[in-house]
């Protein structure tokens, strides 16, 4: 948990928290295509450029997918290159996202969390950033338009760090956060500036006289390699992800994590989530410890590479543990509850658990779904392989 | 020899110009070429057609002469054998140059 000084704060969307993000880290290229509910990010960034407030080299494609691969190229040159998108928009780019990750070149891209078509819906959900859980790029979820702006700033020293190289999604959820106005505290333009620094760039196809070729045909002779590679860069994160969360928390007084615990000392009933349903479930741990239960909250911070050693240590002997998932896999268990269902595998004392996906497509999720979710923890009804839903008509 | 992957470079990059030389792509030929020089009138039409500079030719006299080809980079297409006027080059299965 973090305190934000009202007095420094500004009341902001979390589009122009983020927009302001990429203004103070200035990257070389920005190419991005709006999309609903992304579209002001890429509005505010524009005016940023319009008016001279930032040196970036702004490009207006004519699609996502040209999008990615214009800050691919960039990247891939030595620049330092940012988009964003939701949905639709993510799924046009996907093939490059891939691109990206395996090429592995340090993007950072706030994705405004929007339910993927069909049939046609611009309201949050998860399912367009989980299409891409296997892509390459490390996800972060953030559950409030501070988090937003933070993890932007936060995910670019990561992407960079000589032993990650790889491009981060920054996921916001769509209106919630990037149209619903809470206060942010940004940070000085100079404080970000020395954050981030200096590009760390490495193998610049600009570099003249070191030339170098992106790429190649990679076929079975070492292919399988590289992707060796990524899986290691993967387990990197884990390494270099809390040293720039401390450094990160030494400019902010903001501490940042692989997950956030809320009430778990003694909670025997815990919930696990995505983005900004977490401001609700804590409300609603507080309202049901107020009654007496024993309840609390696992917050992802991160959901790729996924943090299966805290998830463990935090879920480990729990008596119920509850997994709610904004996005379902059709088919097979729901994206994040599969994740922590397999991490507590092999802990010692595993708990009963649940899984209920809610909120597809905007829909609202109340405390007191949530309530009942907990309710049927509590009550000792939770079927590991049964799959429920949260504010679904039958 | 092929490298594990701790000893390339990440992503595919390939950070030196002029490294294909060193990637033999040879080994994906399934008919090899075979030159019979009784035949052979020299005219260059293999060394010109050949897609992947495989025909080795002798350059130090006054006219160029074929000598033949290397493996390490011939893919056994089959080109030169095609466009030899005089059919010079024969095609035969690698499986008749496996050795034991
Ligand atoms: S095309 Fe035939 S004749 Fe001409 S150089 Fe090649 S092998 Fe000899
Ligand atoms: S078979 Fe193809 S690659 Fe091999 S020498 Fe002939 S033309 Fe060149």
């Amino acid at each position: 948990m973090y305190n934000i000084d009202l007095k420094k704060a500004k009341a902001m969307t979390g589009a122009e928290a983020v927009a302001n993000a990429m203004r103070q880290i200035e990257p070389h290229v920005v190419a991005a295509y709006p999309i609903t509910p992304q579209t002001p990010i890429v509005e505010y960034f524009a005016k940023f450029v319009a008016d001279g407030v930032v040196r970036t080299e702004m490009i207006p494609v004519e699609s996502e997918h040209s999008a990615m691969s214009a800050v691919v190229g960039a990247a891939a040159a030595g620049a330092r290159a940012m988009t964003a998108t939701s949905a639709n928009g993510l799924a046009l780019m996907h093939e490059v996202v891939y691109i990206a990750a395996s090429s592995r070149l340090p993007i950072v891209m706030p994705v405004v969390n929007r339910a993927l078509s069909g049939p046609i819906n611009i309201h949050c959900d998860h399912s367009d950033a989980m299409a891409e859980r296997d892509s390459g790029w490390v996800q972060f979820f953030a559950e409030s338009n501070q988090e937003a702006y933070d993890l932007t700033i936060l995910a670019l020293k990561l992407a960079e760090n000589e032993n990650v190289r790889l491009p981060v999604m920054v996921n916001l959820d769509g209106f919630i956060l990037s149209h619903g106005v809470e206060p942010v505290e940004l940070l000085p333009d100079e404080v970000v500036k020395e954050f981030v620094g200096e590009p760390n760039v490495m193998y610049p196809l600009l570099d003249t006289e070191k030339p170098v070729t992106y790429g190649p045909l990679d076929l079975y002779d070492y292919y399988f390699e590289h992707k060796r590679q990524q899986v290691e860069a993967m387990e990197n994160v884990k390494k270099v992800f809390p040293k720039v969360a401390e450094e990160f928390q030494k400019i902010s007084g903001r501490k940042y994590d692989f997950v956030e615990p809320y009430k778990l000392e003694d909670a025997e009933y815990v919930m696990v989530a995505l983005g900004s349903t977490n401001s609700t479930i804590k409300y609603v741990v507080d309202w049901m410890r107020e009654e007496g239960f024993k309840v609390g909250a696992l917050k992802i911070w991160m959901f790729r590479p996924f943090p299966k050693f805290q998830v463990q240590q935090y879920l480990n002997g729990r008596k119920g543990v509850i997994v709610l998932d904004r996005s379902a896999s059709f088919g097979a268990e729901a994206p994040l509850y599969e994740a922590v269902k397999s991490a507590l595998y092999n802990v010692t004392i595993r708990p009963q658990m649940g899984s209920y996906v809610y909120g597809l497509g905007g829909r609202d999720i109340l405390p007191e779904h949530i309530r009942s979710a907990f309710e049927d923890a509590i009550s000792g009804n939770l079927i590991v392989d049964e799959q429920r839903y949260l504010g679904l008509r039958e | 020899m092929l490298k594990g992957w701790k000893d390339i470079p990440i992503g595919g990059i390939i950070d030196e110009p002029g490294k294909s030389r060193e990637y033999k792509t040879g080994t994906w030929r399934v008919l090899r070429p075979i030159l019979h020089e009784d035949k052979c009138v020299h005219c260059m039409f293999c060394w010109l057609y050949c897609p992947d500079m495989a025909i080795v030719i002798d350059s130090s006299g006054q006219k160029p002469k074929m000598v033949g080809f290397n493996y390490d980079y011939c893919k056994g297409c089959g080109l030169c054998a095609d466009v030899c006027p005089t059919k010079a080059i024969e095609m035969r299965p690698e499986t008749e140059f496996i050795e034991e």
